[in-house]
C-alpha cells in the first residue's frame, strides 16, 4: 500500500490519499493521472490492469485501487 | 428531413400521438419502424450500410455472449478441478478467440467507415505525391456519405467492445438492437449513447408522462431557439467573411473582422450543435426516453482539457474509453514505457505514452470530423495544447499558489475568456476550409488589425445582417448566457415549473413566438442543415 501512495502522491502532492475516496468523481485524477498511474502499477508490482478495469470504483480511492491490484494479482 | 422542417414536425406529430394510444409493448417496434422511415426519406441508397451495421454488430455480439456464457458455465463446472494458473490459461483461450470476432467486427465497420469516408482523401493525398514525380492521377470514388455514419458505427462498435469486455449482454433481440443502431432522434448528430444506459429506457413501456412531455416540449423549443433565431442567423454573416473576395481574389474581411468571424462562429456552432441536441433530447423525454447530455456549459471552461470535457461530451468518452486508455496501456506501450524509463530516466519514461496516445486520440479526432487536412491539423493542435497544459500543470500550480488568484472573478474570467478566444481560433480551420488561410488570417488580427475598416459602410452590409439582426442576436446570446449561467443551480425547467400557470404559459407563447417570427420560419430565411449531422 505504501508503493501505491508514494506513486499517487508523486502525481498531488497535495491530496490526502488515505482519506480521499472521490479522486474520479471530484475530478482530482484525470486520464492522464491513470494511465500514469497504471503504468506505475505495471512497472512497481507487475501487475497488468486492462481497460475494462477503468471504472471510477476502482480509481476512487487509494484502497479501491489496492484491492484492484490484489485481485488481478491473485487471478 | 431535417428536425427543423415541416414534414420532420409532422413526422414527429403523428407518430407521438400513435406512440401512447398503441399497447405499450409494441412502443419500441413503432419507434423501430419510425426510425427507418425517417432514414428512408434520407435516403433510399443509403439503408444497406446501416443494414450491414446492424446485422455484421448483432451477430458478433451474439457470438461474443455466447462465448462468455459458455466460459462461465465452464469455470463454475470444473471449478474443484482447475487451479489458478489452469483456469487463467483457459480464459486467455477463450479471450483470443473472442479477440478475433471483436477485430471481425471492427475491421468491416471501421472498415466501411473508412472507404466510404476517407477513401478519397487518401487517393487526393497519393495524387499529390504522384505529382510530385510527373506520374498519373487516380480518379477518386466520391462516395455519398450514408447520415449519420459516423455516429452509428461509433455507438455500434461501443457495444461490440463493451460485450466483448463482459460490460453488457448481448442483445438478443434483432429488432430492439436495430433500434438502438437507428433511433431516429439521435442518429443524425448523436449523442452517441451506451447500450447498457440507453436500452432499458429505449425498449421499456412508457405511460404518458405529461410532465415528462412539458419538459421534452420545452426543450425542443429551446433548441430551435437556438438553432434556428441565433445560429442560422449569424451562419450568413460568418459565411460573409470566410468566403467574400475582392476582385483581386483576396479575403475581403481580414484583421478585426476575422476576430468577429470567431466570435460569431462560436455562437454559431454552440447554437447549432448544442441545439440540434436540446430537440433531439426532449423530442426523446417526450417518448420517455432518457438521452446522456452531451454538453456541459462548455464555454465557462478554463483549460481546453476542461473544454473537451465539456463539448461533445458522448464522444470524447467515447475516444477515451475506447481508444486513449487501450491503447495508451496495451502490452507494447506498458514496454516503451519502461524501456523509456530505463533509457532515459522517469520523467520521460512516464510522459511516453500520454504523448503519444493523445496525439493519436486527436489525430483521429480530428480526422473523424472530416477527411481533410484542416480538420487533421485542427485535431492535433488540440492535442499539442493539452499538452503544452499539461507541461504547464506545475507552473500554474506555484503560481496559484504565490498569487493566490485561482478563487479571484477576474482571473477565472480571464481563463474562461482565453478559452474560449483559443477554442475559437482553432475552430478557423473547420471554417475556412484551408489550414495556410486560416493562419494568414487569424495572423492578420494582429498585423492588421485595420480598426478603420470597421466603420466600412460597404463592407458592413456586406455581411449580411440588419440593425434589427444584430439585435436580435445580441439579445439571444444574453438569453443563453443567462439560461446557462441559472442551469448552474439545477434544472431550469424544473424551477420553472414551480412558477404560476399563465407566467410559464406566457413565456412558452413568447418563445414560440419568437422562433416563428424570427426564426427560419420567418420570413427571408431558410434553415440550413445542423453543422454535426455531415461529420
Amino acid at each position: 500500500m505504501e508503493t501505491l501512495l508514494s506513486i499517487l502522491r508523486d502525481l498531488h502532492p497535495d491530496v490526502d490519499f488515505e482519506t480521499c475516496t472521490t479522486l474520479i468523481d471530484d475530478k482530482i485524477l484525470d486520464s492522464f493521472d491513470i494511465i500514469t498511474i497504471i503504468s506505475e502499477i505495471d512497472s512497481e508490482f507487475d501487475v497488468a490492469i486492462p481497460a475494462d478495469e477503468i471504472i471510477p470504483e476502482n480509481f476512487n480511492s487509494a484502497k479501491a485501487l489496492y484491492a484492484l491490484i490484489e485481485r488481478l494479482e491473485d487471478e | 428531413m431535417s428536425f427543423i422542417s415541416f414534414s420532420f414536425l409532422a413526422f414527429f406529430a403523428v407518430l407521438f400521438c400513435l406512440y401512447y394510444v398503441i399497447p405499450r409493448r409494441f412502443q419500441w417496434m413503432l419507434l423501430l419502424l419510425g426510425s427507418y422511415v425517417f432514414y428512408l426519406f434520407g435516403g433510399v441508397q443509403y439503408i444497406g450500410y446501416i443494414l450491414v451495421t446492424t446485422l455484421s454488430t448483432y451477430l458478433l455480439a451474439r457470438r461474443l455472449g455466447t462465448l462468455h456464457a459458455s466460459q462461465d458455465a465452464y469455470l463454475a463446472a470444473h471449478k474443484k478441478e482447475l487451479d489458478r494458473e489452469a483456469k487463467k490459461a483457459y480464459k486467455a483461450g477463450v479471450k483470443r478467440r473472442m479477440w478475433k470476432w471483436l477485430l471481425l467486427g471492427l475491421f468491416l465497420n471501421f472498415g466501411i467507415l473508412a472507404v466510404i469516408k476517407y477513401l478519397d482523401f487518401g487517393i487526393q493525398n497519393l495524387n499529390a505525391i504522384l505529382g510530385l514525380f510527373g506520374a498519373g492521377q487516380l480518379g477518386l470514388f466520391r462516395f455519398a456519405l450514408p447520415l449519420g455514419i459516423s455516429f452509428y458505427t461509433f455507438q455500434s462498435m461501443g457495444y461490440l467492445i463493451d460485450v466483448y469486455r463482459g460490460k453488457t449482454q448481448a442483445e438478443k433481440n434483432l429488432g430492439k438492437f436495430a433500434l438502438f443502431v437507428s433511433f431516429f432522434p439521435q442518429i443524425l448528430q448523436g449523442p452517441i449513447s451506451r447500450f447498457d444506459q440507453l436500452a432499458p429506457t429505449l425498449f421499456a413501456e412508457h405511460a404518458f408522462d405529461s410532465r415528462n412531455v412539458s419538459f421534452g416540449l420545452q426543450r425542443m423549443l429551446w433548441g430551435f431557439f437556438k438553432k434556428v433565431v441565433i445560429a442560422d442567423r449569424v451562419a450568413v454573416a460568418v459565411q460573409a467573411i470566410v468566403t467574400t473576395r475582392t476582385d483581386a481574389g483576396d479575403p475581403a474581411y481580414t484583421g478585426l473582422f476575422v476576430l468577429l468571424g470567431l466570435v460569431l462562429y462560436a455562437i454559431q456552432i454552440y447554437g447549432d450543435f448544442t441545439g440540434g441536441i436540446d430537440i433531439t433530447i426532449g423530442m426523446a423525454q417526450m417518448l420517455g426516453v432518457k438521452l446522456p447530455e452531451n454538453f456541459e456549459r462548455p464555454y465557462f471552461s478554463k483549460s481546453i482539457a476542461e473544454y473537451w470535457r465539456r463539448w461533445h461530451m458522448t464522444l470524447g468518452e467515447w475516444f477515451k474509453d475506447y481508444l486513449f486508455y487501450p491503447l495508451s496501456i496495451c502490452r507494447p506501450m506498458m514496454k516503451l514505457a519502461n524501456f523509456s524509463r530505463r533509457k532515459f530516466g522517469d520523467k520521460i519514461g512516464k510522459r511516453v505514452t500520454v504523448y503519444i496516445s493523445t496525439l493519436a486520440v486527436w489525430f483521429t479526432t480530428g480526422l473523424w470530423h472530416g477527411a481533410a487536412w484542416n480538420f487533421v491539423v485542427w485535431g492535433l493542435l488540440n492535442g499539442v495544447i493539452i499538452l503544452i497544459s499539461y507541461e504547464l500543470e506545475p507552473l500554474y500550480r506555484r503560481f496559484h499558489a504565490k498569487f493566490h488568484v485561482e478563487k479571484h472573478f477576474a482571473y477565472r474570467l480571464f481563463q474562461v475568456g482565453r478559452t474560449f478566444l483559443l477554442m475559437g481560433a482553432l475552430r478557423m480551420l473547420d471554417v475556412y476550409h484551408d489550414v495556410g488561410l486560416t493562419f494568414r488570417m487569424l495572423g492578420s488580427i494582429f498585423t492588421a488589425p485595420n480598426f478603420a475598416a470597421l466603420g466600412d459602410a460597404a463592407l458592413l452590409e456586406g455581411l449580411g445582417l440588419t440593425a434589427g439582426d444584430v439585435a436580435v442576436v445580441a439579445l439571444g446570446v444574453v438569453v443563453m448566457l443567462a439560461v446557462s449561467l441559472a442551469g448552474r443551480r439545477g434544472s431550469v425547467r424544473v424551477r420553472l415549473a414551480a412558477r404560476p400557470f399563465v407566467l410559464r404559459y406566457c413565456l412558452f407563447f413568447l418563445l414560440t413566438l419568437v422562433i416563428l417570427v424570427f426564426g427560419a420560419y420567418g420570413i427571408g430565411y431558410n434553415a440550413s442543415d445542423f453543422i454535426y449531422s455531415v461529420f
